[in-house]
């Protein structure tokens, strides 16, 4: 909880991460604009640049969100500290979730506004839920590879590119749930067989970086 | 650790049932009725897929076994498994290629989610040798690559499930619960190669083994017979040692 604490404030006080997040988020979006040559996009095509656009910039908090912790020796502060380990994911997992969440209140009305076709309100409920679903599999696999990443020479190169395949069948998911609530005459409610996967996604992982967290850490 | 130990024997039966699949596959298996003899790669291609899938998946138990007992040999193992399945799976990819340039027309074929999940797995185990390479702490190294290795095992069920819900099957199944559709002869000759494939990948695992042991030990004698300065220190490097 003190972890996840200082997280939020330090976000709050230096401004850092969550703004360039928000920002790279818009100028994607823009250039998904020329890239694709369309003034709007609804369907898949939508769910699938929302979604990529919103892996990427949770690539960009999942780089910063160690680099605190390695630059002014938070880690041994926290080893000595008598806490559980996993506590430290799960903070940390908290507060990238936070982040993501706060990026897609500003990303997600942008991408309405700038580049979907079909009104935002009536499937606003449906990609509310498949949104959470997806930013926790972004906040444990996130926080994971970046536990990882860190402690690597080239660590930036490293997080990415581990985190990307990993995040290959959320992606797929999430993209696939999102796209009937974005087409033009689109159902209200995501499909359940997607939604399905990307909970068992997020179950299955969330587990397995609760089992395997703990040997990140020791030292 | 003996890892020479019955690795004649093994090599033996290994040759033994790959010539012996070779032959059937070549004599006794029948001729594809609508694809012909291209058919016959896939008495290669599925194996090694298989084999180097379940090759994965083994480097990931052993690496649990390393995170448990924090030996090094655990995580040996564990890294040759994943380095012999990286080949075995990048033959199996290139073997698929073929068959799909002959049988479908394309090299490559995106609706395919057995081609598109295996893609998927290789990418993601293209960086365990980048990742360990990153790190120059040899304990850190095993510990975080045998974190990866866990991590990653249990991504390639997932990410199978994942991939074939996507999309409809073009590819034909091979190893259904109702035992899929192939003939007897074929069905004979596929297992035949399967076992032979299987064989091989761990001879070979088990040869890697041996060989990177006996270095091991070669450096450690030759340090206390000739003294510290004799022998030169390891480079930086992927694999343990």
């Amino acid at each position: 909880m003190t972890v996840l604490r200082k997280d939020l404030l330090l976000e709050l006080r230096t401004f850092e991460t969550v703004p360039a997040m928000i920002l790279f988020s818009i100028v994607t979006f823009v250039i998904f604009h020329f890239g694709l040559n369309q003034a709007t996009i609804d369907g898949q095509l939508a769910g699938g640049v929302l979604t990529v656009t919103l892996l990427f910039a949770a690539m960009l908090g999942v780089n910063r969100l160690f680099v605190a912790e390695r630059e002014q020796g938070g880690f041994d502060a926290f080893l000595l500290a008598p806490v559980d380990r996993s506590a430290m994911l799960i903070a940390k997992a908290s507060a990238l979730f936070a982040f993501l969440v706060v990026l897609e209140v500003v990303a997600v009305p942008a991408f309405g506004l700038l580049l979907l076709g079909p009104s935002l309100g009536p499937p606003l409920p449906g990609l509310i839920a498949v949104l959470a679903l997806a930013d926790v599999a972004l906040a444990v696999i996130g926080t994971l590879v970046s536990a990882i990443a860190v402690n690597t020479r080239a660590r930036d190169l490293v997080g990415p590119v581990i985190g990307l395949p990993l995040l290959i069948p959320a992606l797929i998911a999430t993209a696939r749930a999102a796209a009937p609530l974005l087409a033009v005459h689109g159902s209200g409610a995501p499909p359940g067989k997607w939604v399905a996967v990307l909970a068992l996604y997020d179950l299955v992982f969330a587990l397995l970086a609760y089992a395997v967290f703990d040997f990140l850490l020791e030292d | 650790m003996t890892y020479g130990r019955g690795l004649r024997g093994l090599s033996l039966a290994t040759a033994a049932t790959i010539s012996l699949a070779l032959g059937l596959v070549f004599f006794y298996a029948p001729l594809d009725a609508d694809q012909g003899f291209v058919q016959k790669i896939f008495y290669i291609h599925v194996p090694l897929a298989i084999v180097s899938l379940c090759g994965f998946i083994l480097g990931g138990l052993l690496a649990i076994g390393y995170l448990r007992t924090g030996e090094r040999q655990w995580d040996i193992r564990s890294y040759v498994a994943i380095h012999m399945s990286l080949i075995f799976g990048i033959a199996g990819l290139i073997t698929g290629s073929i068959w799909a340039k002959a049988s479908w027309g394309h090299w490559w074929v995106w609706n395919e989610p057995t081609l598109v999940s295996f893609l998927i797995v290789l990418l993601l185990y293209a960086t365990y040798q980048p990742l360990r390479f990153a790190i120059e702490d040899p304990e850190r190294q095993s510990r975080y690559a045998s974190v990866f290795a866990v991590t990653a095992g249990a991504f390639v069920p997932l990410n199978f499930i994942a991939v074939r819900l996507a999309q409809q099957y073009v590819h034909p199944r091979i190893l259904t619960l109702s035992g899929g559709n192939l003939p007897g002869s074929m069905r004979l000759t596929f297992l035949v190669s399967l076992l032979g494939i299987a064989l091989l990948f761990v001879t070979l695992w088990k040869y890697e083994l041996a060989a990177k042991n006996t270095r091991a030990q070669i450096r450690a004698l030759r340090r206390s017979l000739l003294g510290e300065e004799s022998v030169r220190p390891l480079g930086r490097s992927a694999a343990p040692s």
